[in-house]
């Protein structure tokens, strides 16, 4: 057993995990909870074990360097941070149709790590730059605050669909949906969650840069965008804070917040140039 | 005027001016990841065309981000925050340090949790038994009398209502680190190769020759690989520094991620260049004499003393940038034939002559590519992240909880009316909880089941 092989199950433990959920939203399904959860919570092991052995492969092949250096790594780490997130909210709010609107996110975050041609699988050795414990601390605490902010999109996608039709009939399909209050909580405490993260995903990168050459921030694409991440979200929480803005406003937000995220994270990697080159390779 | 009536101090404190700068700094954020900054002016005209290349001059877009314009949005938001601070702080800090005994006893009634039952007993026993259950349940209550009773009062984390003021500081103060840091610091570069020594380092940019007030010296550079050959594994650069003819920093070895600092400038590994020349250690293994060169390539070097000639007449290169793998030598002592060989770059031969035995040891020169900053601002910088951080999470997941428990002798009965209330200034479904523990810790509690 290899740590590719591990990660392929991964993928399609959570595409079952994913569908589960979605059969519990869809056909009140109600029965397949408990066994749903199960899956998530398999699928997130096998996904560890799978971390944990490149890892240890990686030393194997005489690199040794944790697994989260490269586009391939962060993908798979991403997808594990959403997953663990979730099983965290679920736990918390007792609600297993929240998965159905997250564990999708896990799922296409390994698909597309798995099958995407446009760069390698392979554990290769780190060039000097990324030889730092600050890689470690940046690319986790980015990724967990990614992982609140595509979890708090799934929440503004749910709050938009249910809100879309409040006069629903009892029994249809939205009325298993958690109530339009409980759901806008839900996204508030994820992105104040993420930010948080965010923020020291930030911090941790700019630390790193300065240390590697001497600036802690030169206005690269990837910075910048980060930074425009954070500018959205900034202006998300005032305007709950401050203005009282909440519902379909800020379930927007979530959703406009995630597609900066998705940008800094994907776009500039494969659509701008920068110091962050070696996250396409 | 008072400040508070003033339509420009409003508009300066107010949380829109905010969201819009917000906004404002995030969309035009984006043009300087689109259109490569600082690039010569050629480039832009040869990409965007005579016409839009000169409005891009006339917006500084080819250096956004140390435009007038952007830079004034950055003043605008910094503005924003100072007089938001100054206008809200005053009335948070007094929510921080007011004495909650003096609380209008109606507002206690009004609080938006509470819950009032009845006990029988003298007043200030009652009182003392709700201070010591508050403080099993982690409230440690003061006391006060009021006309009509005791009244207890309890507050946990007051100063998590300064968190995002913290956080607002915060970015203050990066900024602030962030003007020190550009106005009297700055960036360089070096390229230095080995053996020799520098006093100047040239400024990032404009190539303005800054003095570093002592002599810098590269004693060796190094680069490895990993075992497929192209993959650059480590540079290391071991470098000296000299002041006043004295060695202060003997060979301090840097890699990329571990840079030398020395009286504020910092040197950090960046690049490497190979030179046409090498480092030759030369030894007869019989009279145990040796004698180190640095030697250009294809050109015959003596060494009087041990009577020998020798030199690199051929090199076999590994990359584009001209790093040797192999070199061929050409040796003798004058006894015979001389011996031409191939040996490996960074490596020792042993060449066998009719008298004597040497060991060749040879290495390509480099010269070593050092980024130099000078920062003064860079832990101001950090201590603004650090208090963003914890900032944050203060303001983000402490609130501001306060318990108060009111205990009035009623008139026509024997018995007395208590009031537990409390409020808390964020997270009420956590404060409602934890209120209703301390209610059922008091239901629950004997002396208070005799009404």
């Amino acid at each position: 057993m290899n740590s590719s092989q591990l990660l392929g199950i991964t993928t399609f433990a959570y595409l079952f995990s994913a569908m589960l959920y979605i059969a519990i939203f869809v056909f009140r399904a109600k029965k397949l909870g408990l066994f749903a959860t199960l899956i998530t919570v398999a699928a997130f092991l096998i996904n560890t074990a799978g971390i944990g052995l490149r890892w240890q492969e990686s030393y194997q092949a005489g690199i040794g360097y944790a697994p989260l250096s490269n586009m391939y790594e962060s993908l798979v780490f991403f997808a594990w941070a959403i997953a663990i997130f979730y099983l965290g909210l679920e736990w918390k709010y007792k609600n297993r149709v929240l998965g159905a609107f997250s564990m999708p996110f896990a799922f296409l975050s390994m698909a597309y790590a798995s099958f995407s041609p446009t760069f390698g699988k392979e554990i290769k050795p780190l060039i000097p730059a990324l030889q730092s414990n600050w890689l470690i601390a940046h690319v986790i605490t980015c990724f967990v605050g990614y992982a609140a902010f595509a979890v708090a999109c799934g929440m503004g996608i749910m709050y938009l669909i249910k809100d879309r039709k409040t006069n629903a009939a009892p029994d249809s399909l939205l009325a298993s949906l958690p109530e339009l209050k409980v759901i806008d909580d839900i996204i508030h405490k994820t992105l104040v969650f993420g930010f948080l993260w965010l923020s020291a995903g930030i911090i941790t990168g700019a630390v790193w840069a300065n240390s590697a050459w001497g600036t802690y921030w030169s206005w690269d694409p990837k910075e910048t965008w980060s930074l425009i991440t954070w500018f959205v979200y900034a202006a998300t929480l005032h305007a709950r804070f401050t203005r009282g803005w909440g519902g379909r406003r800020i379930a927007w937000l979530a959703v406009l917040g995630f597609i900066s995220v998705i940008f800094t994270y994907y776009g500039v990697n494969f659509l701008l140039s920068g110091l962050h080159s070696y996250g396409g390779n | 005027m008072k400040k508070t009536d003033n339509m420009v101090w409003r508009s300066f404190a107010s949380v829109r001016l905010a969201l819009f700068t917000l906004l404002i700094l995030a969309t035009t954020s984006i043009i300087g990841t689109l259109i490569p900054q600082k690039n010569p002016p050629e480039f832009y005209i040869e990409n965007f065309g005579q016409r839009t290349a000169q409005f891009f001059q006339m917006l500084d877009v080819p250096d956004m981000y140390n435009s007038w314009w952007f830079i004034g949005l950055l003043l605008l938001f910094s503005i924003n925050l100072i007089v938001c601070t100054i206008d809200r702080l005053p009335n948070v800090w007094q929510m921080v340090v007011m004495n909650n005994l003096d609380t209008d006893l109606e507002r206690l009634e009004k609080m938006p949790h509470r819950q009032v039952f009845h006990a029988r007993g003298d007043a200030a026993a009652l009182a003392d038994t709700a201070a010591t259950l508050l403080t099993k349940n982690g409230w440690k209550a003061q006391t006060a009398n009021k006309p009509g009773g005791p009244l207890l009062f309890s507050q946990k984390n007051a100063w998590s209502r300064l968190g995002v003021y913290a956080v607002h500081l915060s970015i203050l103060v990066i900024f602030a680190g962030a003007i020190v840091g550009s106005t009297l610091g700055f960036k360089a570069g070096i390229m230095l190769p080995e053996g020799r020594v520098t006093d100047t380092v040239y400024e990032t940019g404009t190539g303005k020759p800054l003095p570093l007030g002592f002599t810098l010296r590269c004693d060796n550079f190094n680069v490895s690989f990993y075992a497929d050959g192209a993959t650059p594994k480590e540079f290391r650069s071991d470098l000296s520094v000299l002041e006043n003819g004295k060695v202060t920093i003997d060979k301090r070895p840097i890699i990329v991620n571990d840079p030398l600092s020395y009286k504020g400038i910092t040197f950090y590994q960046s690049s490497y260049e190979p030179m046409q020349g090498f480092n030759v250690v030369i030894t007869n293994k019989t009279t145990k004499t040796s004698q180190t060169f640095q030697i250009p390539f294809g050109q015959k070097i003596s060494w009087t003393e041990g009577g020998i000639d020798f030199g690199v007449i051929n090199q076999e290169v590994r990359s584009r940038m001209g790093d040797v793998n192999r070199l061929k030598v050409w040796f003798s002592d004058g006894q015979g034939e001389p011996s031409i060989f191939w040996m490996d770059n960074n490596a020792t031969q042993t060449v066998s002559r009719p008298t004597a035995a040497y060991e060749f040891e040879a290495s390509q020169v480099y010269a070593t590519g050092l980024q130099v900053a000078k920062d003064p601002g860079v832990w101001t910088v950090y201590a603004g992240c650090i208090l963003m951080l914890l900032g944050l999470y203060v303001a983000f997941f402490l609130s501001h909880r306060r318990i108060w428990v009111y205990i009035t002798r009623e008139e026509a009965a024997d018995r007395c009316r208590i009031l537990v209330c409390g409020a808390s200034s964020k997270n009420k479904l956590a404060f409602e909880k934890e209120f209703t523990a301390l209610v059922d810790s008091f239901t629950h509690d004997s002396t208070f089941q005799n009404a």
